[in-house]
């Protein structure tokens, strides 16, 4: 690590100042997806089939149609045919063709004047359903009999013989795993489950759609990538891309549930039956949860070999997961992420994505890992108790750092486990002393981050001050830290550098906020757009003093000749250059499109300590505490804030929350008094360590802190329990009952 | 379904509009006033995205009829400032960066102005409780817990 760039100072970087849509939100002024309203507008809703899986045989609106208000309905008839691969799969989930494949897979869309007619319209469409076999089970839906969803759905990568269900199959890894394992001297092999989880975003979807018959459409919705919905609504309607204006709302929470379409395109066909009027459509919370999200349930069997001094000698890892109706279960990255905090000379994955009758499963906050997790920081965590040996030191012993190869592939760069490990030795949390029923878990999580296709404009205003346009909704404090970093580079204050999340006319491409590149990228590209500023900026003041635009740096805000030999100018500050740019050669801003390399990974270590009340099974959170490589923390606030709220996350996942299917295959629990998640009285303050070693990649070392965060809090959940407890729970959630069950069968055994 | 004309008043000020009586008193303020501060974040009273103070109680709008606004005074997040100055709530929320998303936000500032109203000087704990109607997903609770502790030491001072 580069000591001298950790202890470098800046003027605005790391400060915390107030976020510049602070005011907005806090007056309720912020408008989010359902607030906005246009002339003319209609309301749409949509109708959604009672079962899990279901023939259409039948749909007829006509009584719909005939009721004063209702002005169009539509249904698949009313989408193109012939589409292909994902987009098909897109289609397919935003309306059903001749298969109903979940409860809750919409089935026809009214637009009426009002929401109350649109909702008694529904009522008036009758559809006849030839109810199929159902499977919501992925090992269920792995075996013989269980009904094929989508025969022909599976690619090549599938081996002959598994059930159709399976529609991917993967199988790699390094290093000689018998040797690896015969090295050890505990080898240990367990299965785990975890049910499937909501990202439990509180805004539900809505949008604002319209669309006329030439094909040229508008759309303000809630998304935590507009140019994803652009692509993918178009594809859906046969349209034309450049012809779809999409402009994001304020976003109420997304953690990877906004990056995909789901009532988008029914808004817009609605608004083109209908004559162009615009069609507003928001979700019920019931919608949210039954069509919407989820994440995969994963069940895992996990292989590792270990020697007594703590040493790694082997891992073998074979995951199963179900993404519902559609291939896309997160199986791949669960893998990739497996073993990649340790050093390990043998590892083998293989994994199967399965489909089932449940919602298409959507991204969640480090899709995949969490899952691993569980299954891997539990098993070492046992394995180290059989051995005697403290699970943080073992840790250590076998972590990662800059230069292993990972158990993916790629050698790492600079990264940050060990001296998270070691900021969590450190931490006072560990010497706190623990009573009867209480018990100390520990975890590591990783997450790879991603750059992706990032757009950015920046302009100097005729004063001095800054806009930057940037393509990534804003969902947790990123035009604040955009606003330090070009603040920072330009020379100037916060307060001049306005920030705007703006619609898909005005940029290129952006991929959406995803993957914790919304400061990464969109930062490293505004940082960029501000170096072109300087550059032109610097050409400006050469020509006013007659010398070589080489012969002018940038300084605090303004130009100043570079040395002695350039002559003796007073520096010309910003807001001066940019009084005169209209006569001087015109507009002067910077921009920059790419796609960002140089992605730093982010690891964490969490540290949690429970105590478990032995007559009911239930589980208090006593202390917790974050430590995670930022990089650097542009706006430490906000990157505490995303610490936090990962781990709070994760404490829902691993405790309480759960899709519960019924035997018909519907969905049991589909609101928060029944999928219950954490609430302000289940948690304890969550302290934060925020360890910063820079990314090289980035112009300020920034690294994603959004997803790492979510994934230890399972395992550690869990390894708390069993430390207070003595009783190992293997399976996702550990909701009192099972808690219970398993001390029991604990004292019993 | 006939609609009922209503007479209230809301963050002050007189308001009539006309209210069918399946509609809650959320959609009233939302569509019907153009108070869409309050936020629908699952219409079962779960949430609490939808608070508002009715006669100074603490309500979630999504559980009560838009009729029985009638004669009511109701309280929204787009009245918790006087004029340009902010509550200290709102002020404090802000400098603890105690908003994310900041969809439940309007919600938990009311509904932590109606606890400070009748206890200025709660404990972490009360706070807490006192916010277990009001989901976060973004934040896991800790800077909103922060952002209240301190504007109740806030208005104590000020008191
Ligand atoms: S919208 Fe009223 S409690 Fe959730
Ligand atoms: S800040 Fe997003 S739900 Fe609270």
């Amino acid at each position: 690590m580069a000591k001298d760039e950790i202890q470098r100072t800046y003027r605005l970087i790391g400060t915390r100042p107030d976020r510049p849509d602070g005011l907005d939100k806090v007056t309720g002024r912020a408008r989010y997806g359902a607030d906005v309203s246009a002339p003319g507008m209609l309301h749409g809703a949509v109708l959604r089939s009672p079962h899990a899986h279901a023939r259409i045989l039948r749909i007829d609106a006509s009584k719909a149609l005939a009721l004063p208000g209702v002005k169009a309905v539509v249904t698949r008839a009313d989408f193109p045919t012939g589409l292909t691969g994902e987009d098909w799969n897109l289609q397919e989930n935003t309306i059903a063709g001749e298969v109903a494949l979940y409860d809750g897979h919409a089935v026809a869309a009214v637009a009426a004047t009002s929401r109350l007619i649109a909702q008694d319209a529904l009522r008036l469409i009758a559809v006849d359903y030839e109810i199929l076999p159902h499977v919501t089970d992925v090992d269920a839906a792995m075996r013989p009999d269980a009904p094929a969803i989508r025969p022909g759905a599976a690619d090549h990568s599938v081996p002959e013989g598994l059930h159709p269900n399976v529609v991917k199959y993967i199988d790699f890894g390094h290093g000689d795993l018998e040797a690896g394992f015969a090295a050890a001297d505990l080898v240990r092999e367990q299965s785990y489950t975890t049910e499937a989880t909501h990202q439990g975003y509180i805004e539900p979807h809505a949008c604002l759609g319209q669309l006329g018959a030439d094909g040229k459409g508008e759309m303000w919705v809630c998304t935590q990538g507009h140019w994803y919905i652009r692509r993918m609504a178009a594809a859906v309607l046969g349209i034309e891309a450049a012809q779809l204006r999409v402009t994001p709302s304020e976003i109420g929470g997304g953690f990877g549930g906004k990056t995909t379409i789901f009532i988008e395109p029914l808004a817009l066909a609605l608004s083109r039956k209908a004559g162009g009027r615009p069609v507003k459509m928001v979700m019920s919370r019931a919608e949210v949860f039954r069509a919407t999200g989820p994440t995969a349930s994963a069940a895992m069997k996990v292989r590792i070999g270990m020697k007594k001094d703590g040493t790694l000698t082997a891992g073998q890892a074979e995951f199963r997961m179900q993404g519902g109706a559609f291939p896309g279960a997160p199986v791949s990255s669960a893998l990739y992420c497996a073993f990649a905090s340790y050093a390990i000379p043998a590892v083998a994955h293989v994994g199967y994505d399965v489909l089932t009758n449940r919602p298409k499963c959507a991204a969640y906050r480090a899709p995949g890992s969490p899952m691993a997790a569980f299954a891997v920081e539990s098993l070492i965590d046992e394995m180290c108790r059989e051995l005697g040996l403290d699970p943080l030191e073992v840790r250590l012993k076998n972590a990662v750092r800059e230069g292993t190869k990972s158990s993916y592939g790629p050698t790492y760069g600079p990264i940050g486990l060990v001296q998270s490990l070691q900021a969590a030795q450190a931490h006072p949390n560990l010497s706190v002393p623990l009573g009867p029923n209480q018990g100390r878990g520990v975890a590591a999580g990783f997450w790879f981050n991603h750059g992706g296709e990032t757009s950015v404009s920046l302009a100097i205003g005729e004063d001095g001050t800054v806009t930057v346009s940037v393509g990534t909704p804003d969902i947790g404090g990123s035009r604040a830290s955009i606003a330090l970093m070009t603040a920072e580079t330009l020379g100037i204050a916060y307060e001049n550098v306005r920030v705007n999340v703006v619609e898909t006319g005005a940029l290129g491409v952006n991929e959406p906020t995803h993957g914790s590149r919304a400061t990464f990228a969109s930062g490293k590209a505004a940082v960029i757009a501000a170096r072109h500023a300087i550059a032109e900026m610097c050409r400006r003041a050469a020509a006013a003093w007659g010398i070589d635009p080489e012969a002018v740096d940038w300084q605090d805000g303004a130009a100043v000749p570079a040395g002695p030999n350039a002559g003796k100018f007073p520096p010309m500050p910003i807001a001066e250059i940019a009084a005169r740019m209209g006569s001087t050669g015109g507009p002067i801003s910077g921009h920059h499109e790419v796609t960002a390399g140089g992605v730093g990974a982010s690891f964490g270590v969490h540290v949690v300590d429970v105590e478990v009340d032995p007559e009911t099974g239930r589980t208090t959170v006593l202390r917790y505490l974050v430590v995670q490589d930022a990089g650097r923390a542009i706006h430490p606030a906000y990157v505490e804030g995303q610490y936090q709220g990962g781990a709070a996350q994760g404490i829902g996942w691993a405790l309480n929350e759960e899709y519960i299917h019924d035997a018909e295959g519907r969905l049991l629990n589909p609101v928060f008094l029944d999928y219950r998640v954490p609430v302000a009285s289940d948690l304890p303050m969550i302290d934060t360590v925020i360890v910063e070693v820079p990314n090289p990649g980035h112009p300020y070392g920034v690294r994603g802190v959004g997803e790492t965060g979510i994934t230890p809090p399972l395992p550690a959940l869990a390894n708390a329990i069993a430390a207070a407890t003595g009783a190992r729970l293997r399976s996702l959630p550990m909701s009192p009952p099972k808690v219970l069950a398993a001390i029991r069968a604990q004292r019993g055994g | 379904m006939t609609r009922i004309h209503v007479t209230a008043t809301v963050n002050g000020d007189p308001v009539e509009f006309l209210a069918d009586p399946r509609e809650t008193l959320l959609d009233c303020l939302r569509d019907h006033l153009g108070l869409t501060g309050s936020k629908e974040g699952c219409g079962t009273g779960d949430c609490g995205a939808c608070s508002v103070q009715m006669d100074g109680v603490l309500v979630c709008s999504c559980l009560v009829l838009g009729v029985e606004a009638e004669g009511r005074s109701i309280d929204t997040i787009e009245g918790m400032a006087t004029g340009g100055d902010l509550h200290p709530l709102q002020r404090k929320f802000i400098e603890h960066a105690a908003l994310q998303c900041g969809f439940c936000t309007p919600g938990i500032l009311v509904a932590a102005r109606a606890l400070l109203d009748q206890n200025p000087d709660p404990t972490e704990q009360e706070v807490r409780y006192w916010l277990a109607g009001n989901l976060c997903r973004c934040t896991g609770y800790d800077k909103i817990i922060r952002a209240v502790m301190d504007a109740a030491a806030e208005l104590r001072g000020a008191a």
